[in-house]
């Protein structure tokens, strides 16, 4: 009898039925509060707008580095908020401390004159390259082996990474704050009377910027060679492909794309204190249920979904205060996860996921 | 059928227990040293290791290793034997612990209790975090592989969350003092002197025991009562139709085993497994905290299961020992060298350890900010090495190890 119904329940396509309509209400509804708040206070509406914005490209940016890691690969990187946090950390060894990571010497970069912001911007890059060049050594020493191997395993191998990580970035953020000392500092410009900080502009223009660089790199040589290893790794390198260096470009990507994620993680919205501190590294749980919501392996997914999770979370943050007091202090930040089961209910790959076809 | 090993005449012999008569008398010969290692006696007290591991300051650990491997063993049913990966056993031990404490702790001007006796409040938060695995376990029957890892993943945070609540800190206390519990004894009712005494030191039957032998001792039988249960399970029909799902789900439906009947009490079985561990956890640590039953915590499950070897009873057994027990090796070798002046200890010391500045990687000043990392530190790194390395060079754990040993001796000398 309970095998019976427990059948006949799993057998059900939530495609259609309550859970759609249940979304739908839930949409309609909040975009009837949402009006409402915007006719009694359109300033702080766009505050609140913008702050969602930054949010939630800061966490676009963390998912398109899970996404295009799991394209190539197939797994999941558990590693990538030890790799934002190990990112921020070489952007503020170079810029701020004024060293090379790693060793004593000092950095060429900051001898160099001309405008601060330059000069900054070039230290992001060199911080990148070095963030890349730690996902490459990652993916060699640690990835490359598994080939082959259960999935789950390669995931299990960056949980191990992000322990190890974790230890020594905490080591290096233990007895001092560390600034990645971000040109725009904490200002922002003001309408009306509210500030609206430079770090939400920064970060929208960064995600459309990468965003963009991402769709048209798919359309490239490399970018084409990704999309056939994601499709089917055997056929790819039955027709030349070298899947060795899709999984390497990945995880250099990846890398970088944790990097920069890391340095806006540090900046409000998400963080006050514009400094690298032992929180950096959970950015990237804090953008799973946008990858996951979006879809494991899709571009747009990950877009979209980090919008929608970072509407979710700081919309909630800011009108919802009064209301669901049993939730407690900090409620937003599991606002995600309980967007990610609701969205997971209504359909299991997420918005743009494909769903995995398994022969019997 | 001597010397014929894997000569099997009946399905009843195959699926026993331990099918072969050195298999059982080892086990029986293995329980007897583990009731016996924390007593001081004329023979087993000279086998060097285990009299190592009965000494007081071991046994605490060894506490440890019990609880644990019990909430292990639960995992291995959910993740071993049914393939549903989850990262969210803390969550579920997490459960279990403020189940435990709501049900067995006093209440006070700021935390909820009930002050029950432990044959409530075991069994009590067993059953709490079963169901709360059954209610969660709708959405995660629909979700495969990673997917499910991410959602269980988020179940941790939304636990620690709660935890820290208004009402949750009734239930787990403040966040970074957590709440105190009571001990282990146990008590018919609400009375004042227990019936079986577990927290002091006094007479069982005619000998002396110190409290941390009774507390090993206790938590040995639970967690004997736990490993048969989980090996038992394996053998039934429940057990059957996990495996076959988790070889493969639609291959298993099509033969007629209800997905989702089978992956719920999957599910509810682990978290009772999960649950118990955590009420018995806060009852060793005195206290429960909501911020212990984190992702960590999840990953170490993990750890245990994949170095000891997935799916096996005893993989999952050893791997608590491994993964609880190196990191305290680890600490008590360094305390060792760092004791030892002169000789060749003198001269390793010198090259390992340091006090910031001089040579060696492990720091053993008492506060040890930038490079060479303290001894906690690096047992956290070799943690996680000990995940990525054996993932890479043995993904069947110690179990694998032990199984190619025995094979190599069983053909000897034939290399197969």
């Amino acid at each position: 009898m309970v095998g019976a119904v427990g059948a006949r329940l799993s057998t059900i396509s939530l495609r259609g039925g309550a859970p759609v309509g249940f979304l739908v209400g839930v949409l309609v509804a909040s975009l009837i509060f949402g009006a409402v708040q915007l006719a009694n206070d359109p300033v702080l509406f766009f505050l609140t707008f913008m702050r969602s914005m930054g949010l939630g490209s800061t966490y676009a940016l963390i998912a398109l580095g899970f996404v295009l890691i799991f394209k190539a690969t197939q797994t999941v990187n558990f590693a990538q908020g030890a790799l934002a946090a190990t990112g921020a950390l070489f952007v503020s060894f170079l810029a701020v401390d004024g060293n090379i990571p790693f060793t004593n010497l000092s950095n060429p970069i900051s001898a160099l004159g001309g405008p601060g912001w330059l000069r900054w911007g070039l230290n992001v890059i060199v911080a990148l390259a070095f963030a890349a060049a730690v996902g490459l050594v990652i993916e060699r020493l640690a990835i490359r082996p598994m080939v082959g191997e259960p999935l789950f395993s390669v995931a299990v191998i960056t949980l191990g990474l992000e322990i190890i990580f974790r230890v020594f970035n905490n080591d290096a953020v233990k007895a001092e704050f560390r600034q990645v000392g971000v040109p725009w500092l904490a200002n922002g410009f003001k309408v009306g009377d509210v500030l609206i900080n430079w770090s939400f502009i920064a970060a929208m223009i960064t995600a459309t910027v990468v965003f963009v660089a991402v769709y048209f790199f798919f359309r490239s040589r490399l970018g084409i060679a990704m999309r056939a290893v994601a499709f089917d790794q055997e056929a790819a390198m039955a027709q030349g492909v070298s899947v060795g260096r899709v999984f390497a470009v990945a995880w250099a990507a990846g890398a970088v794309l944790a990097a920069i994620g890391g340095i806006f993680a540090t900046q409000p919205p998400v963080a006050q204190t514009l400094s690298v501190d032992q929180e950096t590294a959970n950015i990237a749980f804090r953008a799973l249920p946008a990858v996951i919501l979006g879809g494991l392996d899709s571009v747009s997914g990950a877009l979209l979904g980090g919008l929608v999770v970072g509407i979710a979370e700081i919309y909630a943050g800011q009108y919802a205060a009064g209301n669901i007091s049993w939730l407690g202090a900090g409620y937003p930040l599991i606002v995600p996860y309980i967007v990610m089961l609701i969205g997971l209910m209504v359909r299991p790959y997420g918005m743009f996921g494909t769903p995995e076809i398994q022969r019997v | 059928m001597l010397g014929r090993p894997n000569l099997y005449t009946a399905y009843r012999d195959e699926i026993q227990m331990l099918p072969t008569w050195t298999q059982k008398i080892a086990f029986l010969l293995f329980i007897a040293v583990l009731f016996l290692m924390p007593f001081d006696l004329p023979v087993v007290s000279h086998i060097p290791v285990i009299r190592f591991l009965g000494d007081a300051e071991w046994l605490r650990p060894m506490a440890l290793v019990m609880v644990l491997a019990i909430a292990a063993l639960g995992l291995n049913l959910l993740s071993g034997v049914a393939g549903q990966v989850s990262l969210g056993h803390a969550f579920f031990m997490g459960v279990g612990a403020c189940a435990g404490v709501y049900l067995g702790g006093t209440s006070g001007e700021t935390t909820w209790g009930h002050s029950l006796p432990i044959w409530i409040w075991l069994p009590g938060a067993g059953i709490a975090a079963a169901l709360v695995g059954v209610i969660v376990s709708p959405v995660a029957v629909r979700l495969r592989g990673l997917y499910l890892a991410i959602v269980t993943l988020g179940l941790v945070f939304l636990g620690i969350h709660f935890g820290n609540t208004s009402w949750g800190r009734r239930i787990a206390g403040p966040p970074e003092l957590g709440r105190p519990f009571q001990e282990l004894d146990i008590r018919l009712w609400k009375e004042e002197k227990p019936l079986i005494n577990v927290g002091d030191d006094g007479r069982w039957l005619w000998f002396d025991v110190s409290d941390s032998q009774k507390r090993y001792l206790f938590l040995l039988v639970f967690t004997i009562l736990f490993a048969v249960l989980a090996k038992n399970l394996v053998r039934t029909r429940t057990g059957r139709a996990l495996q076959a799902i988790r070889d493969r789900d639609i291959a298993a439906e099509v033969m007629g085993v209800p997905e989702f009947r089978y992956k719920l009490v999957a599910f509810a079985v682990s978290s009772f497994f999960a649950g118990v561990a955590g009420a018995l956890f806060a009852a060793l640590s005195q206290g429960v905290q909501a911020r212990d039953f984190g992702l960590f915590l999840s990953v170490e499950f993990i750890a245990i299961l994949l170095i000891g070897g997935a799916g096996t009873t005893s993989g999952a057994l050893i791997g608590t020992f491994f993964v609880v027990m190196v990191p305290r090796f680890v600490e008590s070798f360094t305390h060792w060298l760092d004791s030892a002046d002169g000789g060749l200890t003198g001269a390793l010391a010198g090259v390992v350890l340091t006090e910031g500045g001089d040579f060696g990687i492990i720091n053993t000043a008492i506060q040890t900010p930038g490079w060479t990392l303290s001894v906690f530190d690096w047992n956290v790194v070799l943690f996680g090495a000990l995940i990525v390395l054996f993932l890479i060079v043995e993904p069947l754990g110690i179990f694998g190890i032990w199984v190619r040993i025995r094979n190599y001796w069983k053909r000897w000398p034939f290399s197969y």
